[in-house]
């Protein structure tokens, strides 16, 4: 894990580059990838599942993006823009790949019944938690994770997530539906299962 | 009828986040059945969980920066090619389509002229 430098590269100069770039500066996108690549590479990571098919979506996404920088009109934030094409190409590449699973769940240790976000001190729940919330991600179905991932994870509308993954937004809204109550059973209930187990 | 918890349970993930409005009967059961706040509280920490994961970044496998960057080299260049190549076709093609022209001109004008020389002959 690492910090990103994405979010302190302050917005105003990454809005200068994205404006450069709009203009066909190349220079300025590749400075806007070098700052934006890891926040990508992540979202790429948790839609796919698998590192090698995460490389793959980066680098299309990108060479996506500087092929329609200029249709970029900025009322939007570069980040979003951004996690919009990372989701269509990654969900353009499992129409295409079959994942590999490797994580299981019996690894999964006992659940976390702290108020995590509110309490600063409780940093190593935070970190369980979220390995377990990673692991369990990787266990769901392709298109009911890329929706949990997308508007839970990422914050994206039902709207644009609808438009990237190429349904419609009721169609969105079942398969959050469906992945959230997935991501329930697979955390809560397995866990159950271990602890009885033991 | 009262809801049964089962039914609370499967609106649960729709609601859980207050995006969808809530049917009073729904909001009636969970205030007065500890199973159903018990299962809301999970989906709430799921949820808070899944907003953390936000914030926690993966490292990039070496060298992806650069072939993402060269990638998009190759494709600039492939493009510059594909343009350039498009330009000359298309400057071929306008010389050709001109020197057509030109002749259809010349042909049509001396048929024209033939005409008039006959017809005024007669």
């Amino acid at each position: 894990m690492m910090a990103s430098d994405f979010g302190a590269s302050g917005p105003t100069e990454l809005t200068d580059l994205v404006a450069a770039a709009r203009e066909g500066d190349r220079g300025a996108f590749d400075e806007i990838v070098r700052r934006t690549y890891v926040d990508t590479y992540t979202l790429a990571v948790r839609l796919t599942a698998t590192e090698e098919d995460a490389r793959d979506v980066v680098q299309e996404a990108y060479l996506r993006a500087w092929k329609g920088i200029r249709r970029f009109r900025g009322d939007a934030q570069f980040s979003t823009w951004m996690y919009r094409i990372t989701a269509n190409t990654a969900a353009t590449l499992s129409g295409k790949r079959r994942r590999q699973r490797t994580v299981h769940l019996d690894e999964i240790a006992d659940p976390v019944e702290t108020e995590v976000a509110l309490h600063p001190e409780l940093a190593t729940e935070n970190t369980e938690l979220m390995a377990r919330l990673s692991a369990a991600l990787d266990e769901l179905p392709a298109r009911l994770r890329a929706l949990v991932v997308l508007k839970d994870v990422y914050g994206l509308s039902h709207e644009d997530i609808a438009q990237e993954l190429g349904i419609s937004v009721t169609a969105a809204k079942v398969r959050l539906h469906r992945g959230r109550k997935r991501l329930r059973d697979h955390l809560y209930e397995e866990v159950g299962r271990h602890a009885d187990a033991v | 009828m009262p809801m049964q918890c089962e039914e609370i349970a499967d609106l649960l993930p729709e609601v859980v986040d207050s995006s969808e409005p809530v049917a009073l009967p729904v909001q009636r059961h969970v205030e007065s059945c500890l199973r159903c706040q018990a299962e809301l509280a999970r989906y709430r920490r799921m949820l808070r969980g899944l907003q953390l994961l936000r914030t926690q970044y993966l490292e990039p496998t070496p060298g992806l920066l650069a072939a993402t960057l060269a990638n998009i080299t190759a494709a600039s260049e492939r493009r510059a090619v594909t343009s350039a190549l498009t330009k000359r076709r298309l400057a071929y093609a306008g010389a050709v389509a001109g020197a057509v022209a030109a002749a259809g001109t010349t042909t049509v004008a001396v048929i024209l002229a033939r005409a008039k020389r006959r017809a005024i002959a007669v």
